[in-house]
């Protein structure tokens, strides 16, 4: 640990004493390496790449873009052999593994600056762990109900703030033939989703928390309360049949063809709804409602980030491309609907005019008092994410193994708290 | 053994030649052999120690490895998703063996001279030639709950609609079927090269003697085969216990963990998204070694055996 603490305190002084002249000559090589392999993000980084490349002709960039999934354990072997010089990542638990390994470099000099200690505020919690902040946020985006607009017009339904209201509506819409949501379950983390959502409601966002903090028993009551919740959906069939054998992707034809006619998903779902054929007549979106009055509403909002790794060899032209990418500016480009469609981290930046993204930051800024957790998969820990949504998978397809199932949650926590 | 020593030396005297040009005889099988044990060694000899090694510690893959001693093993005790995926091997190879049967029939089948049989023989072959990631695919569609193939067929005879890789009590099972679909090609080309060196005029001799159907199978044209069922035996087993990509391929380990076998597992808990028990991972590699060791083991035996009666 020490060694760790003396680089860093080096590269502080290191970076202070070179920081007037950094701005003029950054020069050498500069490795870059994505997760954004889908092609609308993908176009995007590259183009932002280009513009920094603009502002640094002398720089010689290399961009690597490594499949999405295929990076999540392709990181931990570049981190510690062949690390570049800034890599894409996620926040809160999820960066702990590197964070304690000494892998990702403390950028708390650049949270320190005030361009970006003012105006990334929102996100700093979820980029600090031990009191020091380990990258910056690029992009977030809501989570929330989106729903058929027709279907809903169709039967006479107003969009439901209340438990009651909620399940109401799902009644109509079950009588109409329908199933109230889709959701595809094959790849587990969609179930965390919900889970996020139905805890939050019932016993607040401090709860839920501590509870991915392992503080609480999955055998509480108050847990039980949630699932006993999330029971009243799936015995009413809310739920569409046979989830769990199909990835998010394949459970969005459910909605487009008004088999279902929600969804509880992030953002990113509105660009291939939009696509196959939806169009903003028929698609809206609502916050998930509120179940237990007495806990304020918060959100999840996932948000992506750059790190610059402990090994990278340009860290100055690193911590200056981080800069780069937080700023207001880049900000407003980089999530507008033509690019990622997703909320920017910067406080001055625009939010793009789209009727999803307005609501959202909305949502975000002004009606989630609670708090913004991420998601269920990066605030627990990796080994408790994958347990308990395997878990949730299997509740929601047989609702009675409930008592094994927490069982057997409880031993795992006791395993890995 | 000193006479030949003598006479190497002899040779040597007689030649004048060097170091090498005297013990050339006695390098060059070394030398031969020396980039094939090398890589034998790095790859797999050394790996296997390492495991073991790596099984007695808790490790993320990151940080310092901390030593447990057997607790890795004491939580495997406990642990109910090791013993479905344990279970779910015995699945593995008790039904892969089905495709021995399947392929020795499909080849007596083929196992004839009609126009055409060339192209039939490649369409049996045709689905070992397959990535197992496509034959993983293609079954995963046959399978869907609403819009597979399977689901259309049983409606045509009136049976309801099943999702067998959603369901956990189905899952292993379809994804078995689906391997042997490959593996029952690969036994039948085993099967079939065996057949063409099935010996005439015993098959005469057995017909005049009256055997016919299976009394000729059974007792003339089985024991001809037996070095074929060999090489078919030891395929399929080891195919079973390392089945991988169609489970990884078709549902995952899941619905909740139940197609998974230790193979499978094994990735989950130290290589997959969610995984950083490197410890935990070696010790079910260990586990599964040591199950592959007792068939490698009872496989070279019986190869010992062969080769000392002949």
């Amino acid at each position: 640990m020490r060694s760790i603490t003396t680089v860093s305190a080096a590269a502080l002084i290191a970076a202070s004493l070179a920081g007037p002249a950094a701005a003029e000559g950054l020069s050498g090589d500069f490795r870059i390496f994505l997760d954004t392999s889908n092609p609308a993000p993908r176009a995007t980084m590259e183009a932002m790449i280009e513009r920094f490349q603009a502002e640094h002709p002398d720089l010689n960039i290399e961009t690597t873009v490594i499949d999405r999934e295929a990076y999540k354990t392709q990181i931990r072997n570049f981190l510690t052999a062949n690390a570049p010089d800034v890599a894409t990542w996620y926040a809160a638990n999820r960066m702990r593994p590197y964070v304690d390994a000494g892998l990702f470099e403390d950028v708390s000099d650049l949270w320190a600056e005030p361009e970006i200690a003012e105006n990334l505020a929102s996100t700093k919690g979820a980029l600090t762990i031990d009191g020091k902040q380990w990258g910056v946020p690029y992009t977030y985006y809501q989570w929330g109900v989106y729903y058929r607009e027709d279907i809903f017009a169709e039967l006479g339904l107003e969009e439901p703030t209340t438990w009651e209201e909620e399940l109401a509506n799902c009644e109509a819409i079950v009588a109409s033939g329908r199933a109230c949501y889709t959701i595809g379950t094959k790849f587990l983390w969609t179930a965390g989703g919900w889970f996020d959502y139905l805890n939050m409601r019932t016993n607040g966002f401090d709860f839920h928390m501590a509870l991915a903090a392992g503080e609480i028993a999955w055998t509480d009551d108050r847990v039980r309360q949630t699932f006993a919740n999330w029971r009243t959906l799936i015995d009413m069939g809310a739920f569409i049949d046979n989830h769990q054998s199909y990835s998010w992707q394949e459970a969005l034809p459910f909605m487009v063809n008004g088999e279902a006619a929600a969804y509880l998903m992030g953002n990113f779902a509105v660009a291939p709804l939009r696509e196959a054929g939806l169009t903003d007549d028929q698609l809206d979106f609502y916050q998930f409602p509120a179940i237990n009055p007495d806990v304020a509403l918060a959100e999840d909002a996932p948000t992506d980030t750059f790190h610059i790794p402990v090994n990278a060899s340009n860290k100055e032209a690193a911590r200056e491309f981080l800069r780069y990418v937080v700023s207001a500016e880049n900000q407003t480009i980089i999530n507008g609907g033509d690019a990622l469609g997703q909320l920017p981290v910067n406080a001055q930046s625009s939010v793009d005019d789209d009727e999803f993204l307005i609501q959202g930051f909305e949502m975000l800024s002004a009606n989630s008092p609670g708090g913004v957790a991420q998601f269920w998969d990066r605030d627990a820990p990796a080994e408790m994410a994958k347990v308990s949504m395997e878990g949730f998978q299997e509740f929601m397809v047989l609702p009675d193994n409930l008592d094994q199932i927490l069982d057997r949650l409880e031993q795992a926590r006791q395993r890995i708290y | 053994m000193a006479d030949s020593a003598l006479h190497t030396s002899r040779v040597a005297d007689l030649d004048g030649g060097s170091w090498w040009y005297r013990n050339q005889r006695q390098l060059a099988p070394v030398l031969f052999l020396a980039p094939g044990v090398l890589f034998f060694l790095a790859y797999v000899i050394i790996p296997i120690f390492q495991s073991f090694n790596i099984s007695f510690y808790a490790w993320d893959g990151l940080g310092a490895p901390e030593f447990v001693g057997v607790q890795n093993y004491a939580e495997l005790r406990n642990d109910p998703a090791f013993y479905t995926s344990l279970w779910n091997n015995v699945l593995w190879l008790v039904l892969y063996l089905l495709a021995i049967p399947a392929g020795l029939f499909i080849a007596l089948f083929l196992n004839q001279t009609v126009t055409g049989i060339r192209l039939y023989k490649s369409l049996f072959f045709f689905p070992f030639v397959l990535s197992q990631v496509v034959v993983g695919l293609v079954f995963t569609w046959f399978y869907l709950p609403n819009e597979g193939l399977l689901n259309a067929m049983l409606g045509v005879i009136g049976l309801g609609p099943v999702n067998v890789l959603g369901d956990p009590g189905l899952a292993t099972y379809g994804i078995i079927a689906a391997g042997l679909w490959p593996q029952t090609a690969y036994c039948m080309i085993l099967y079939l090269t065996g057949l063409n060196a099935v010996d005439p005029e015993q098959v005469e001799a057995g017909r005049l003697d009256g055997a016919r159907g299976w009394k000729m199978l059974w007792y003339v044209i089985l024991p001809q085969l037996r070095p074929a069922t060999f090489i078919a035996f030891v395929v399929t087993i080891i195919g079973a216990l390392r089945s991988f990509d169609l489970i990884s391929i078709m549902t995952q380990g899941g619905p909740f963990g139940t197609s998974r076998v230790l193979s499978f597992y094994m990735f989950e808990v130290s290589l997959s998204e969610y995984g950083f028990r490197m410890g935990y991972g070696a010790a079910i590699a260990v586990v599964l070694f040591l199950i592959m060791l007792c068939f490698i083991a009872y496989f070279l035996w019986s190869m010992y055996r062969d080769e000392r009666g002949h």
